[in-house]
């Protein structure tokens, strides 16, 4: 018992470490150390491409992170920072996606899928409701034949 | 027109099965080289087998050169070695390499071990003229005009089958376009 509850306090803390990359940089201020992270966790890196540059241990991905950190050292926004990163390694580096044409049905598919199904879900319940309306389950024939026979099986239970 | 409605879940299974049938076979690790149609990055860095001299982006003018990125450390970069001598010598196809990372006495051995592709060799041991190409793993072989652009990248290993069917055909489109 006092294992099982062990190993769920560990499990459970478990989320909440991270890799914090800033930690191997040096920054004056503690706004520039999130600046950096938050950049580090925008880029993605090439070569494990399911990763950002702040978790991925990969070469290349350090070369990213001394970049940004030189260019940061050095003045640079945010935006200039990004743009270089994609002028070398192209627009996949960017871990959001930019709004523009070729991304467009990229980022309004989520929408039009759940305002979809949103509509069917709205069609189906609107039909059902209109056929529960006008629409009985039995016709009046039916109906008759349906209570002659309950009336033939109780007299037939009672015998 | 209901029942229209039930033929939606089909026509929706088709159009994303051709989607995804689309999409097999392709190497989700290559990325588009950003780098196309720009020039090569400029740079400064020593000749592998000259220290004292220093090698530039000027070293691209003249003729239609494939860029080889390459490291003693990079095993695919091993398997490739045979296929570029071929290319080299056999086809003549000016090769300049670009020895990306790695020890100036390693690579000189290998060299001397497996044999000298490469018209130039560009000793680049920090990395930086592979980080501004875009580099993110060995082998990666470029191909630059005879102005000093980019004109295509392949990442991984040059093979015949990689040679015919995506140097040669751009070698080609660039001799002739200019």
């Amino acid at each position: 018992m006092r294992r099982a509850l062990f190993l769920l306090v560990i499990f459970s803390v478990s989320g909440f470490v991270s890799a914090d990359v800033a930690n191997v940089y040096n920054f004056d201020t503690a706004q520039q150390e999130q600046r950096f992270q938050k950049l580090a966790e925008e880029l993605r890196c090439p070569k494990c491409q399911n990763q950002n540059i702040a978790d991925s241990g990969a070469p290349i991905a350090k070369d990213m992170r001394d970049e940004v950190y030189r260019m940061m050292g050095a003045g640079a926004s945010d935006e200039d920072i990004m743009n270089a990163l994609v002028a070398r390694f192209g627009e996949f580096v960017r871990y959001k996606p930019q709004v523009e044409k070729r991304t467009l049905l990229l980022w309004a598919t989520p929408f039009i899928a759940v305002f979809g199904g949103l509509l069917i879900v709205v069609g189906v319940v609107i039909r059902s409701r209109r056929s529960a309306d006008h629409e009985p389950a039995l016709t009046a024939g039916q109906k008759a034949r349906a209570e002659k026979i309950l009336a033939e099986s109780k007299q037939g239970n009672n015998v | 027109m209901k029942r229209v409605f039930l033929f939606l879940p089909l026509l929706a299974a088709l159009i994303l099965g051709i989607v995804l049938f689309a999409g097999i076979g392709k190497d989700t690790q290559t990325l588009e080289s950003a780098l196309v149609g720009k020039p090569v990055p400029a740079f400064e860095l020593t000749d592998l087998h000259a220290p004292e001299n220093t090698l530039s982006q000027n070293l691209f003018q003249g003729k239609v050169h494939l860029l080889n990125v390459w490291a003693t450390w990079c095993p695919s970069c091993r398997d490739e070695h045979q296929d570029l001598m071929w290319l080299a010598h056999n086809q003549g196809v000016p090769i300049i390499g670009l020895n990306y990372k790695d020890d100036r006495a390693k690579a000189l051995t290998w060299l001397k071990r497996l044999g000298n592709p490469y018209t130039a060799v560009i000793h680049d041991p920090k990395g930086t003229l592979g980080f501004d190409l875009g580099v993110y793993g060995a082998p990666e072989t470029f191909v630059i005009d005879a102005k000093g652009t980019v004109r295509f990248r392949h990442v991984g290993v040059v093979n015949q089958r990689v040679w015919e069917n995506e140097l040669l055909p751009v070698i080609n489109d660039v001799k002739e376009s200019g």
